[in-house]
């Protein structure tokens, strides 16, 4: 049996925590992250006792619970909670994960003197992603859908002094509304068609039965409309482009917002609503496709990236598409699957790059550092361990959940089996370029000359202490049964052994790969050489962001400026400057009227007192 | 026994002149007593009706009238010092501070 109230509190403990610091504690650094700390830590404990009665039914229990908000008299929204293993494995990712980055980030933003800001902004932000999963319709959805992008927003631009990252925060918001706006769109298209007798409703539960009434081209349509809402806040082509600016935000937020838990809500939506994509054929492959092209792509990207915290960032678009073509393929369970170890290696890794970025005093570039494994062993091992899980070395995380999906595509299609198995490649041969640059060599400082003052050091333990439990985390993702506990109705995978020994080759070659060409050092980059060209193609990212300027810069501007003429030349000066014509003519008529002589007044009133004397008596 | 008409007639000679009196004068001191001429005309004409139909009510009214008529002649005639304070002149023509 649930207890409702526990779900509750899971629920609101985090905005209780944000709204303290927002109205309180805006000015006490220290009480501040204590508070945003306590809030995650009571969600987190709340879930792990929801976790324990779920499964200690047989078949895990379900709960959901709606209290009527909007009611009209045949439209309807609620606001409640649909929890089941689903939603449990994915809170528990939240508020665990979010824990470990929320102690993280009491270290991180120590010397940050707005820092209250910020533990009230990432518990805004936990609040909203846990109403992400708990909401039991689409409205309550798109409501905390909203309002992670905003927290997003609010963290990706919170040194708003910076300009690139207050630019960064705006892109982050409009290319979200973008997708946004077509997600509204599937949702209301799905609404207007959900009536088979007990009225239209958007309540998930509702919905289920009414799938197999819907015209199976309009379902396809709705599907794709709904994606959209996923490609925006996953970050799939093309829309990803917000993502890689997305790092001008602080670190823990990088790791928390955008790798670990806001770019999964994309992953977790399709989980959630698989019964809606699952019966459209055409939107399934257009789905595990879009996901493939962007798994690749960004894989390709990160090669060349130079800054920490993009290559990670690449690295979780290609992750996030290996997933979402899972869902394309009708996964779902391998796709959260990789969701969760993904969430654990992930945040691992962006705390590590954090604590790395933390320790050098804010430099994000790879070329400058050099053989930190000796200054900073903690961050160094954990990022090793990290490094590898991604990469899909056996027997850490990485490696039963990526197989679970390389397998899936092996089964159903070998083209994207390809596509993957080749991303994958790229994976482990970008974080091995990643990790040896950074964390290999010696230590002489030859490379920071002229820069004696910053001396490496290792992080405090606030900020150790989370990259020690992801890291175990990551370990042991494997072993721990998740997807059991995700989808405890569906049999146990078999490994694929001839899928996980080709990924386990690719893994390895790709590692080493890296080895040869950076485990010496040489003060460039030898792959600028290597690749020529092309290198300038991957330096541009392909050209998204050239496009879409050149989009907005040449063809909404011209419309735009269209518009303007049209407006001042139609609207403005034949219309409306009519109207204004004949109003000021009626004022000047009608303000002698208004003479100021009392007497005047007087008379108008005594003779306006005889005319209705006059008419009314002849009306008697 | 004169006629209500004629006690009629007297009233509506004396809320004419009255009317006249608001109407044109330009001192404000006459036009306040050119509004007293109004009330006792239409007091007037309430006491012969009173008489005429045999009923009370008119010779209350009037009372309240009059009542009326004295608070209204207190603050007109503080605005009227407080006029000539500011303004220096009593003329209602210089009055007009309240037009467009």
């Amino acid at each position: 049996m649930v207890d409702g109230c526990l779900v509750w509190t899971a629920f609101f403990a985090p905005l209780i925590a944000c709204l303290l610091i927002t109205f309180f504690l805006l000015k006490n650094k220290n009480l501040s992250s204590l508070v945003a700390i306590a809030g995650i830590l009571t969600s987190f404990v709340c879930s792990c006792l929801i976790f324990s009665q779920i499964f200690q039914a047989s078949p895990p229990a379900q709960l959901q619970q709606s209290l009527p908000w909007i009611h009209f008299d045949n439209f309807a929204i609620n606001f409640g909670f649909l929890m089941n293993p689903l939603a449990i494995m994915m809170l528990l990712i939240v508020t665990g994960v979010g824990s470990a980055i929320f102690i993280y980030s009491r270290g991180y933003m120590d010397e940050d003197p707005s820092s209250p800001r910020f533990f009230a902004y990432l518990s805004l932000f936990a609040f909203s992603m846990i109403g992400i999963v708990l909401s039991d319709n689409l409205i309550q959805l798109f409501i905390f859908w909203e309002l992670v992008g905003l927290s997003s927003y609010l963290l990706i631009g919170f040194w708003y002094f910076k300009p690139s990252a207050a630019d960064a925060g705006v892109k982050a918001f409009l290319v979200n509304r973008l997708s946004d706006f077509g997600f509204l769109t599937g949702i209301i298209l799905l609404w207007s068609v959900s009536d088979i007798g007990a009225g239209r409703s958007f309540q998930f539960t509702d919905l289920v039965p009414v799938i197999s009434h819907i015209d199976p081209s309009l379902l396809t349509g709705i599907a794709l409309l709904l994606f959209c809402g996923v490609m925006g806040k996953s970050a799939q082509v093309p829309l990803h482009v917000w993502l890689i600016d997305a790092m001008e935000g602080p670190t823990p937020v990088s790791a928390l917002i955008h790798a670990a838990t806001m770019v999964a809500a994309g992953i977790y939506l399709l989980a959630r609503l698989f019964f809606i994509f699952e019966p459209s054929t055409t939107a399934m492959i257009i789905i595990a496709y879009v996901g493939a092209i962007t798994s690749l792509m960004a894989a390709i990207l990160a090669v060349a990236e130079n800054d920490i915290k993009r290559i990670l960032a690449y690295s979780t678009l290609s992750q996030l598409g290996l997933m979402v073509m899972a869902l394309g393929l009708g996964g779902p369970m391998q796709g959260m699957y990789h969701l969760t170890t993904h969430a654990f290696f992930k945040a691992l890794l962006f705390l590590g790059a954090g604590s790395v970025i933390y320790g050098m005093h804010h430099e994000q570039d790879i070329w400058k550092m050099q053989g930190l494994w000796k200054k900073m062993p903690i961050t160094g091992w954990t990022f090793f361990i990290g490094t590898l899980a991604l990469s899909g070395i056996w027997p850490l995380s990485g490696f039963w959940s990526k197989d679970a999906i390389l397998a899936l595509a092996f089964e159903h299609n070998p083209v994207l089996y390809v596509i993957a198995a080749i991303a994958s490649g790229l994976t482990a041969f970008y974080m091995g370029r990643l990790f040896f640059v950074v964390f290999w060599g010696d230590t002489s400082p030859g490379r920071r000359k002229g820069d004696h003052h910053h001396e490496v050091h290792e992080s405090p333990w606030v900020m150790t202490l989370p990259l020690i439990f992801l890291a175990i985390l990551s370990a042991i993702g494997g072993f721990i049964g998740i997807p059991q506990y995700i989808f405890p109705d569906q049999a146990p995978e078999q490994l694929n052994m001839k899928v996980a020994i080709i990924s386990s080759i690719v893994a390895v070659v790709g590692l080493s790969f890296a080895f040869i060409l950076y485990g010496k050092r040489s003060a460039t980059d030898p792959l600028i050489k290597m690749l020529g060209g092309f290198y300038n193609v991957l330096k541009s990212k392909f050209y998204f962001d050239d496009v879409y300027a050149w989009y907005v810069d040449h063809v909404q501007q011209n419309i735009a400026l269209a518009m303007e003429k049209v407006e001042k030349s139609l609207l403005d000066s034949l219309i409306l400057g009519e109207l204004v014509h004949l109003s000021r003519i009626a004022g000047r008529g009608l303000r002698y009227l208004q003479n100021g002589l009392v007497q005047r007044y007087a008379m108008v009133f005594i003779f306006g007192a005889i005319i209705l004397f006059v008419v009314l008596s002849q009306n008697l | 026994m004169m006629s209500l008409g004629s006690y009629l007639m007297v009233s509506g000679i004396i809320f004419s002149i009255g009317l006249v009196g608001v109407t044109t004068s330009r001192n404000v001191l006459k036009v306040l007593l050119s509004l007293e001429l109004l009330l006792a005309a239409s007091n007037l004409s309430f006491v012969a009706f009173s008489k005429f139909n045999g009923d009370y009510a008119g010779q209350l009214i009037v009372f309240f009238v009059i009542l009326v008529a004295a608070a209204e002649v207190a603050i007109g005639l503080a605005i009227v010092v407080l006029m000539y304070r500011r303004i220096s002149t009593i003329s209602a023509d210089d009055l007009k501070e309240m037009k467009w």
